[in-house]
């Protein structure tokens, strides 16, 4: 750690000199003014870490220093000194950021405690500076997981919408991880030490989500047994994140337009007008203009949620996210049913490369979820995926077409497979399910060179 | 290497001899001097004590030339400006210093005399002074010579070497 550095302000050289002495025994850097307007000039090209002022100086007093370096630098902590204990003079100091005040003369184990209590709170001070700065790096949530370059666009606008307090709008089919993008954008703000508070606006009746929205009083309706504060009113000074903005009905809109200008409401059955300082994320997976055209959300209303948008792509157009999104989940789940599943068959793997996600990061980590509980082996099979039939033979058909582009022998080879495993290799089972001759089975089995699952 | 000492209002002979001899370890050369000066420019009227950068400077005029370290060594109650008292006072790479007895008498504190106790306080507080010409600055570790002591207490607690860190760093003169 560098020797820190003071500065020593007194009118009288006497003074100055021998505080410089002392503190030049301590090992300290010492540079000494003899007035305000000297000690200005110096800090202007220095840092320090302490300076000591004396209260009564000809020009410029200690007191009009102490504002003015204040200004320059906010770390440097100031001593007064003071000829005479004055009790509003001292008060005036210490509210004007004076880390302390002596007494003249002063007790040298006065003094020297002073000062080094003053550089330890600095030190401990700027510590605290670099941890809160190292906090207020960006983070990406850890659920938040993709390397694709659509990813690294949303974590890019993450956080740049973070940076600011105006309103955003994440859109983004169903699954796509909106209210995940939410957090990440609250978590990055300079809201973070307060809450974020989600609505689901669909999930909601129209009557409750006004409720629910802005609060109530005691008695405001039926069942309302006690006062209650509304999400905008818990938001204060975080983030509110309303989810299926699309759902909300043309009367809440009105509500939430109005609250959203004037960040000022009543409880429902309230008199009392409430303010509270709140950000509005947003997300749907409507299209909002569609709802404009049919009349059913208002144009106001729009321009003033969709000030910054994020659009976040579906699963199916970032499949290179696929794979990792997959050893996450399964990594997540065989911990948490501690189960000892080493990872996915070849099989299993295409096959959720090439499926479409229609629901997204969601339907693929319940899908891995819902495999994890049923796999039996160290790997998850096809079969433990359990998906629908139907889209399972699509994308199996299309997988081999894509793949080798010799699709009947795959898909039959594949076919039989399935049979054979469904059966658990009973071959007559098998054979009569697939309507051909057990010979013909046992030469198709030899021919694609297929082998019982152990 | 050379060791003056300048008595300067100071009384105690049997002091003075055992300080000497256990100087004497250190310096191969002790040699008692007198200097003239006018302490009485350094006295304060109002504190009753006098200004321990005074005299230094004072005794610094009048032997510029004095061979090696040069130790006052005093009775007289030492103040600076700002601070109530100081026990002492040196050029920190310098070879003048000055070392106040006053408050290191037991009796200054507590009435009850203990020749054994000054002794040990006067020598740390001159290894003290002169670690100072030497070019150490206060040291963190409690039981070197060179921890800054600003009371007998703190003098008693501390040692009378200077710690392995500030030997290191000891620049003979």
């Amino acid at each position: 750690m560098p020797e820190p550095r003071l500065l020593i302000v007194d009118d009288e050289k006497i003074v100055r000199e021998s505080l410089t002495h002392w503190f030049e025994e301590e090992g300290y850097i010492i540079e000494s003014a003899e007035n305000g307007n000297e000690a200005l000039k110096i800090f202007e090209q220095d840092k320090f870490d302490l300076a000591l002022v004396d209260m009564k100086m000809p020009g410029m007093t200690g007191l009009e220093l102490l504002k003015k370096i204040k200004e320059i630098d906010e770390d440097c902590f100031v001593i007064l000194i003071t000829a005479f204990a004055s009790v509003p003079t001292a008060i005036q100091a210490l509210k004007d950021g004076a880390y302390d005040y002596v007494t003249k003369p002063v007790d040298p184990d006065e003094l020297e405690h002073l000062v080094k209590n003053a550089l330890e709170s600095r030190a401990l001070k700027f510590e605290n500076k670099q941890l809160k700065k190292r906090i207020d790096n960006f983070i990406i949530p850890e659920n938040l997981i993709g390397e694709s370059p659509q990813m690294n666009k949303i974590f890019e606008m993450i956080k740049t919408v973070s940076e600011t307090d105006s309103t955003v709008m994440i859109r983004g089919e169903s699954g796509t991880g909106k209210e995940l993008i939410a957090k990440a954008i609250h978590q990055n703000s300079k809201r973070k030490y307060f809450p974020i508070i989600t609505v689901n606006c669909g999930a909601l009746p129209e009557s409750l989500l006004e409720s629910e929205l802005f609060g109530h009083e005691k008695g405001s309706f039926t069942g309302a047994h006690f006062r209650r504060k509304g999400k905008f009113e818990l938001a204060n000074g975080g983030s509110i994140f309303l989810d299926e903005i699309g759902t909300v009905s043309p009367k809440t809109q009105v509500e939430l337009l109005r609250v959203i200008e004037t960040k000022k409401f009543y409880r429902v059955g309230g008199n009392e007008m409430v303010e509270s300082d709140f950000r509005i994320i947003t997300a749907t997976n409507e299209s909002l203009e569609q709802l404009i055209d049919e009349g059913k959300f208002r144009k106001d209303l729009y321009y003033r949620l969709n000030v910054l948008t994020i659009t976040i792509p579906p699963l199916r157009e970032r499949t290179s996210d696929i794979p990792i999104l997959m050893n996450h989940f399964i990594k997540k789940y065989t911990e948490l049913m501690n189960k000892d599943i080493k990872g996915i068959t070849d099989e299993a793997y295409h096959f959720l490369m090439k499926y479409e996600w229609p629901g997204n990061v969601r339907e693929l980590e319940n899908t891995i979820e819902r495999a994890i509980v049923i796999g039996k082996g160290d790997f998850i099979e096809i079969d433990d995926l359990n998906m629908s039939c139907e889209s399972n033979n699509m994308k199996i058909n299309g997988t081999i077409a894509e793949e080798n582009g010799n699709s009947l022998n795959d898909m039959e080879k594949r076919y039989i497979l399935k049979v054979l495993n469904d059966n658990n290799w009973n071959i007559s089972k098998s054979a009569e399910i697939l309507e051909i001759e057990r010979v013909t089975l046992y030469n198709k089995i030899n021919k694609y060179d297929l082998r019982k699952n152990k | 290497m050379v060791l003056n000492i300048i008595p300067l209002k100071f009384s105690n002979d049997s002091l003075l001899k055992k300080l000497i001899f256990r100087l004497s370890v250190l310096f191969d050369d002790i040699r008692i001097s007198y200097t003239l000066i006018d302490i009485e420019k350094s006295y304060s009227d109002q504190r009753k004590q006098y200004h321990s950068t005074v005299i230094l400077e004072s005794v610094i005029k009048s032997n510029p030339d004095m061979e090696g370290n040069v130790l006052i060594l005093t009775e007289m109650d030492l103040f600076v400006p700002v601070l109530t008292h100081v026990f002492g006072e040196a050029q920190l790479n310098g070879k003048f210093s000055i070392v106040s007895v006053c408050r290191l008498y037991e009796e200054f504190y507590t009435s009850e005399s203990d020749s054994r106790l000054v002794s040990d306080r006067s020598y740390k507080e001159i290894l003290h002074e002169l670690g100072h010409n030497f070019g150490l600055v206060h040291c963190k570790d409690w039981e070197c010579v060179m921890h800054v002591s600003n009371s007998v207490e703190e003098i008693d607690i501390k040692g009378n070497y200077y710690c392995v860190s500030c030997q290191k760093n000891f620049r003979r003169k």
